[in-house]
């Protein structure tokens, strides 16, 4: 369990390169650094849902990101995310 | 899928409708009720529940813990939906909603999405240039106003709760109410008196 | 892979956030009614999702094999009719002759 404040990151991985899939990580947050604001509940792997394959229960977080980081034009602010624990990878 | 996008979604619809009736997976009649229930929903209800916010402290704090169940303690059905999360906005930040996935949308309180927040221009735009997007619909907030976007990937829908515009002094909820929009809700504007 | 530039990197076409080829396009705000297709559509789906026959990721799913082209060119509940269409053949619940039947009596 991801305790909000910790600092994550989103792993770097994409599955899209490998054959079909369902991703609900967005690509412009693989591989970013972000923060745990707090554990939304746990909720059923969309990735095997979407194949109607049994689907694990998972952690679901709200994490924050800066823009900024992400794309140098961007403005300033927050980005706020809901991502699925395996994805996240504490630092 | 080829053969599929070459034919006409009105013909498909046609063919479809025939084939889940025929089996009772959907008859008319369950599609027409589908249709009803839906219609029910609108920003209305979303907008009842801002107002209740703005004008009762334990609601507004019952609506920040678990938006579902302060829907229903307004009668808003919310069984089997998605859970409801709430933005507050507070002078230092505003929320915006966006799905850059698909279209996401809190529909058990507000309704339908609209058109913009389904389209391609909003999804992309939304995460990088959320400024250029409530300029949009000319939405400029204060210098000291930081925006944040909340970007729906998963099972919560999010909706945001504004700001009681400062001219609304003892209002009541009906007339607070009807300043509250779609828009004012998932925070492309905030809500003014005209 | 995180230090390439954010264009460079091989995302799915419909996830779309921050994608720059779309950062000038206007956003069209006017309200566009729904259609009675659109209804219907989005009535068929609650349903199918109630009855346990196709769950809300796949008809995402389904969406997103839909060729980049045709993605931006159809209307939303269009693409919505496609998928729904797509999830019923793979899951065996209409089959493609009856399909064919169908479309060939609309």
């Amino acid at each position: 369990m991801l305790t909000p404040g910790t600092t994550v990151r989103v792993r770097d991985d994409w599955p899209e390169t490998r054959g079909p899939c369902h991703i609900r990580t967005p690509h412009y947050l693989r591989g970013r650094t972000g923060t745990v604001l707090r554990h939304l509940g746990d909720f059923r792997n969309p990735e095997d849902l979407a194949f109607a394959r049994p689907a694990a229960t998972l952690p679901l977080y709200h994490v924050a990101f800066t823009p900024q980081a992400i794309w140098p034009d961007a403005g300033a602010g927050e980005i706020v995310v809901e991502l699925f624990e395996p994805w996240l990878e504490p630092l | 899928m080829t053969a599929l996008l070459e034919t006409k979604g009105d013909r498909l619809l046609a063919a479809i409708r025939h084939l889940l009736a025929e089996k009772g997976i959907a008859t008319h009649p369950e599609i027409k009720a589908a249709i009803e229930r839906t219609d029910r929903a609108s920003p209305a209800q979303g907008a009842r529940m801002v107002a209740r916010a703005w004008t009762d402290p334990a609601f507004r704090a019952l609506m920040l813990e678990d938006g579902a169940k302060a829907a229903e303690s307004l009668g808003i059905p919310m069984r089997g939906l998605p859970p409801l999360g709430v933005l507050e906005n507070t002078e230092t930040t505003h929320n915006l909603v966006v799905c850059t996935l698909c279209s996401c949308y809190p529909r058990g309180v507000l309704g339908y999405p609209p058109f913009w927040f389904k389209s391609v221009a909003y999804r992309a735009r939304a995460v990088r240039d959320p400024a250029g997007v409530l300029a949009e619909w000319g939405t400029i907030l204060p210098a000291n106003t930081a925006i944040r976007v909340v970007d729906s990937t998963a099972d919560y829908r999010w909706m945001v709760l504004p700001r009681r515009p400062a001219e609304t002094e003892g209002w009541n909820e009906e007339r607070l109410a009807a300043l509250v929009t779609a828009e004012a809700m998932i925070g492309v504007t905030v809500p003014v008196v005209s | 892979m995180s230090d390439a530039q954010p264009d460079a990197r091989p995302r799915a076409m419909h996830d779309l956030g921050g994608v720059s080829r779309f950062l000038c396009e206007g956003i069209d705000t006017e309200p566009h009614a729904l259609t009675e297709f659109d209804r219907t559509v989005d009535a068929i789906r609650q349903i199918l999702g109630a009855k346990g026959v196709m769950s809300v990721d796949e008809l995402r799913r389904g969406i997103e094999a839909i060729p980049e082209a045709d993605y931006l060119r159809l209307s939303y509940y269009e693409k919505w009719i496609r998928s729904i269409t797509d999830n019923l053949l793979a899951r065996g619940v209409i089959t493609q002759a009856e399909l064919q039947a169908a479309l060939a009596r609309c």
